[in-house]
């Protein structure tokens, strides 16, 4: 089972749910996906077992072939190589490694070699959830190959929980796809109504059933309740703005642990989405 | 460069949530000859708060796309063979997938498959009631290569910056990655919003690290820093030596959640934060002239 937490907008809370869900289910696999900002070691404080750098492949150029024809440079469609007839300059943040450059060249003078555009790390918290998350070297344009990287760091059988990074572009679109059920996490502002609506329209497309949490619920702003009721939207949970969870939060904690009654939301939440995966598989 | 009188200013966060936003419309609603733009493509959210109509639209084109020719395709399968993004299936692309490498459409021996330009989000030019101009776009879902379309809206914008324009300020999308670096070039000055929490923290780094690759100078602010005082201290503690100063820290205030709720920016919504957000505004003047 795996089951994507993602939010559209940033700040929701997704990766404190990400976090809670992942601590109540036993023997969870936490994945962040957030590999421009992962945060879910902040909370879930594993122990580190393993880090390794992440590689992607970049052309090597031999110069003792190459007559500076230009057919490299012509078929890139990225602009990451440069014919300066004494050299052929790779701009390597540029690369999306797609091979094109390396088969078109009619001298052969093109080989791959691997260059490190992040690492994976891999632990295990002291009540058992395995851990994954990356980091995307500074400066690096694509986030996508290292995000599928991180999800297929691990195989196995157990619950995975993937947290998502925030927006609806594709580093999003590469974390969720896959999913048995995705949980959007919102809030009660106009904001994280807009985004949460762009998030659905990603869902939809790519047909991945769905439920949504609002955090720091406030009854005052209706105009979401509204919207989820009109549309009959699987609205999954709502938790409460509370000043002794944002403190808790603020601390690096994990909620579950120190707030009992959030522990207990995530376990009706656990249960909710569970019984959304089941009816899905029986139909 | 070319020459330009106006000063660039991006607010940016690291982590989203922080209230980059509130505080970025903010700013924008006090300072005067200004350009707006809201860089936060993927989850634009500025428009909410402000009073505008749009002038123009903008197709955006992101990148190329290949699109198979059933009726030409002898289904070889080398076009499949050689994608590396697992685009090709079956003999169809699939759009979402698609890096737009153009490897497929070189090879395929019947000229089975096209690439073309393929749309993938509008963004708006938009008028507010001082007139100053106003930029957001909207990406259609799933869609990728933000950091483009940031290029392409500054460069818009910029290329509108003419006369009376003495700022263009760029609410920044999260994050570290490509379109933050596109938010960033041409930039005079960033100021970031942080929150006392860990991944606060956390983030604040990575942010401060890569503003030192594009050596820009930067100021912070510490925003609901009464949540958690400690956290708060470690962050200015953790700023002096990195020489960057604190431009204020804003407590925690339901106001900001009503002035959201109300789709209001937080000058017009509390009048008492007018004057504190004039003063934050006069720091950054005195900072980025001198
Ligand atoms: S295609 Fe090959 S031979 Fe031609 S310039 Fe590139 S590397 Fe050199
Ligand atoms: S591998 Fe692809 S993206 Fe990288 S340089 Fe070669 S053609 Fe360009
Ligand atoms: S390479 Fe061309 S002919 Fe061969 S399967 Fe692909 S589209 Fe069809
Ligand atoms: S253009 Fe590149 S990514 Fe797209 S389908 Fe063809 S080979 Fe795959």
């Amino acid at each position: 089972m795996v089951i994507s937490i993602a939010s559209g907008k940033g700040g929701t809370g997704k990766t404190t749910v990400a976090c809670g869900l992942a601590s109540v289910i036993n023997e969870s696999v936490y994945i962040d996906c957030d590999v421009e900002e992962p945060n879910g070691h902040l909370l879930l404080k594993p122990g580190i077992l393993k880090e390794e750098p992440s590689y992607k492949l970049i052309p090597k150029i031999n110069y003792e072939s190459c007559d500076f024809c230009n057919k490299c440079a012509e078929v890139c469609e990225f602009n990451a190589l440069l014919n300066l007839k004494s050299e052929i300059y790779l701009i390597d943040e540029l690369c999306h490694s797609c091979g094109a450059c390396t088969y078109f060249c009619p001298q052969k003078a093109i080989t791959e070699a691997n260059k490190e555009n992040g690492k994976i790390r891999i632990g295990e918290t002291s009540n058992n959830i395995l851990f994954y998350d990356a980091y995307l070297k500074v400066g690096e344009a694509s986030a996508a190959p290292l995000i599928k990287k991180v999800k297929n760091a691990y195989k196995g059988n157990k619950t995975v929980i993937i947290d998502s990074p925030p927006g609806t572009s594709c580093s999003m679109l590469e974390s969720v796809k896959d999913s048995d059920f995705c949980v959007l996490v919102t809030e009660s502002t106009p904001f994280g109504f807009n985004d949460l609506k762009l998030a659905i329209n990603v869902l939809r497309q790519i047909k991945i059933p769905y439920g949504i949490v609002i955090n720091k619920y406030d009854e005052n702003y209706y105009l979401l309740d509204e919207y989820i009721q009109k549309n009959k939207l699987n609205l999954l949970l709502k938790i409460p703005f509370r000043m002794d969870i944002a403190e808790s939060y603020s601390k690096g904690e994990l909620l579950t642990e120190t707030i009992k009654d959030y522990r207990i939301m995530m376990l009706e939440l656990l249960e909710k989405i569970k019984t959304e995966i089941v009816e899905k598989e029986y139909v | 460069m070319f020459d330009k009188k106006y000063k660039q200013i991006v607010i940016l966060s690291g982590k989203g949530g922080t209230g980059k936003t509130t505080v970025a419309t903010a700013l924008s609603e006090i300072a005067e000859d200004k350009i707006i733009i809201d860089a936060d493509v993927d989850a634009a959210n500025m428009h909410l708060v402000f009073d505008y109509y749009i002038n123009s639209e903008y197709d955006y084109y992101g990148g190329k796309k290949a699109e198979i020719n059933s009726d030409r395709c002898s289904q070889c399968g080398i076009c499949e063979s050689v994608c590396r993004f697992d685009a090709i299936k079956d003999f169809k692309v699939n759009r979402t997938s698609c890096e737009g490498c153009g490897f497929c459409f070189r090879i395929c021996p019947d000229s089975a498959i096209s690439f073309y330009e393929s749309k993938s989000g509008v963004y708006s030019e938009c008028e507010l009631e001082d007139q100053s101009k106003f930029y957001f776009a909207q990406l259609l879902a799933g869609e990728g290569n933000s950091g483009k379309l940031v290029s392409e809206i500054k460069k818009k914008a910029n290329g509108q910056a003419k006369g009376k324009v003495n700022w263009i300020i760029v609410d920044g999308p999260p994050g570290i990655g490509c379109p933050v670096n596109a938010s960033l070039s041409g930039a005079d000055f960033v100021v970031i919003v942080t929150e006392p929490t860990q991944s606060g923290l956390h983030d604040l780094k990575r942010l401060i690290n890569l503003l030192k690759i594009f050596k820009i100078p930067s100021s912070v602010i510490v925003n609901k820093f009464d949540i958690n005082i400690e956290m708060s201290k470690s962050i200015e503690e953790y700023l002096k030596p990195e020489g960057i100063s604190v431009l204020a820290k804003i407590p925690f205030d339901k106001q900001f959640i009503k002035a959201i709720q109300n789709s209001k920016s937080i000058i017009e919504y509390d009048h008492t934060y007018g004057k504190r957000f004039k003063i934050i505004w006069d720091d950054i003047q005195k900072i980025i002239l001198n």
